[in-house]
């Protein structure tokens, strides 16, 4: 075996184990990002091999949640790709607008930037009191942070520029207080998001969703687990139901492709076909 | 036995690399039989202008890396913007939104590493001018791993740093002008 090959040998020991003593299924993420994501914790914790880990994190919870953390950085702001959430605001709210009731699924939500960029776009389409929003990820620590709307006021200026980019009607500074160096979310838009745990490797379907958002996460996953996904985002939608993915993403590899229409080619965003 | 060697020819470059690939992929026949794979830095926003850039100038098949695509000869691909590139085992591309590595997303460490991993002694990575440190750690793996290591002369370069950074890790075979780098492309071809 090259180094090369037990060193992939590690990697799929080390999935295993984490599997089997904790329950999160990372077997089938996409290896490349994964393999890189343990490389980088092991140098932060100047770990010489890939299986030493597997003793540590069998007797060791707290090893294992500092791990889990290092697994599941993601990068996310505020009205992150401006043109999606104009597109949101003038396309897909106005069509939503005709149910008397509407469910929003926002799957993989992080640290909850984004959860708050569409809180923000429904309040100010006036869909903000007839819907129910979910936003979930696996990571309880992020799902915390977003919880606590929290954030670092460095970024007001970018968020602020991306507001007025996704057509934002007001000032963005009137949807959160500024204190010391933080960026604190109003509680009037906290009340309009159920922030709640959800791992879309193993979980089951929102029933009756009519907009789901799940943007740079199935890059993370191999194409299997796309597939499961995807298959759960079809069951989670009502007939006509949209679904948004990153501006990256396609449904191109996914036997679900024929069962959704893309109705916007540039900010990836498909609709639910009937039957 | 010698297995029949698949050349895979990986690029790092900054913004300011753009006339330098201009010559380089003039030397590039029409018909070449291997992927070039070129990251290079650019604006977070930038929507596939790298593709239509080159594309308007050269005949070669140009195109942004799609995730989970396979990797095809006779390409020239760039990563989309604000993306890190990476290749998986099976020799498809991957992408990620992880945070930026030396100030860039795309990274070239990111990408070069990965793409040691999986081509190891049929890569060569090249690295052209840039103000910049990024590439100098995916030289260290594409040579740990038996691959070839080419940076621009910094002498040549608008700006030395990123080559003086990957000479300096002691792991670059050949320091060459952009006319040299052209020539081995064409005899890679």
């Amino acid at each position: 075996m090259t180094s090369n090959e037990v060193e992939n040998l590690e990697i799929q020991l080390l999935l295993d184990a984490i599997f089997l003593r904790y329950g999160y299924d990372f077997r089938n993420y996409a290896r490349a990002s994964i393999r890189r994501r343990i490389l980088q914790f092991m140098k932060d914790q100047r770990i010489a091999w890939v299986s030493e880990m597997i003793p540590r994190l069998m007797h060791d919870e707290s090893f294992f949640e500092e791990m889990l953390r290092g697994f599941s950085i993601t990068v996310t702001e505020m009205f992150r790709d401006p043109s999606l959430f104009l597109a949101l605001r003038e396309n897909i709210l106005p069509l939503l607008k005709s149910y008397p009731y509407i469910k929003i699924w926002h799957a993989g939500c992080s640290t909850g930037e984004e959860a708050y960029s569409l809180a923000v776009l429904m309040a100010e389409e006036g869909l903000g009191d007839r819907a129910t929003f979910f936003a979930t990820d696996f990571n309880d620590t992020a799902l915390e942070k977003a919880r606590q709307g929290i954030y670092s006021l460095d970024n007001a200026r970018q968020y602020t520029l991306n507001y007025q980019l996704a057509g934002g009607r007001h000032s963005f500074s009137d949807y959160y207080y500024a204190r010391y160096e933080a960026l604190a979310m109003k509680s009037r838009l906290k009340e309009k998001i159920t922030f709640a745990n959800h791992n879309l490797v193993m979980d089951q379907v929102f029933t009756e969703t009519h907009l789901i958002l799940c943007r740079n996460v199935l890059i993370y996953f191999n194409k299997e687990l796309q597939e499961r996904v995807i298959r759960l985002f079809y069951e989670s939608l009502t007939h006509g139901g949209f679904l948004c993915l990153g501006m990256k993403e396609s449904l191109l590899f996914s036997s679900y492709q024929d069962k959704f229409k893309e109705i916007d080619s540039k900010n990836k965003i498909f609709q639910k076909l009937s039957g | 036995m010698e297995t029949q060697k698949q050349a895979v020819i990986a690029i790092g470059g900054s913004a300011g690399s753009l006339e330098v690939l201009v010559r380089l992929f003039s030397y590039l026949p029409r018909n070449f039989l291997f992927p070039v794979i070129v990251v290079c830095h650019l604006h977070p926003q930038d929507n596939g202008g790298l593709v239509d850039f080159f594309s308007r100038r050269f005949p070669h098949h140009i195109k942004e890396a799609k995730d989970k695509e396979q990797v095809q000869s006779g390409m020239i691909y760039f990563p989309p913007a604000n993306y890190h590139l990476l290749v998986e085992q099976e020799k498809s591309f991957a992408l990620s939104v992880d945070p930026k590595v030396n100030y860039s997303r795309p990274s070239i460490d990111v990408f070069f590493e990965s793409a040691s991993e999986v081509w190891t002694r049929d890569l060569t990575g090249i690295i052209l001018t840039g103000a910049s440190c990024d590439g100098a750690r995916g030289i260290c793996s594409i040579k740990d791993r038996g691959g070839l290591t080419i940076a621009q002369d910094p002498g040549t370069a608008d700006s030395y740093l990123m080559p003086k950074a990957a000479i300096d890790t002691g792991k670059v075979d050949k320091i060459l002008s952009v006319e040299d780098i052209g020539l081995f492309l064409k005899s890679m071809a």
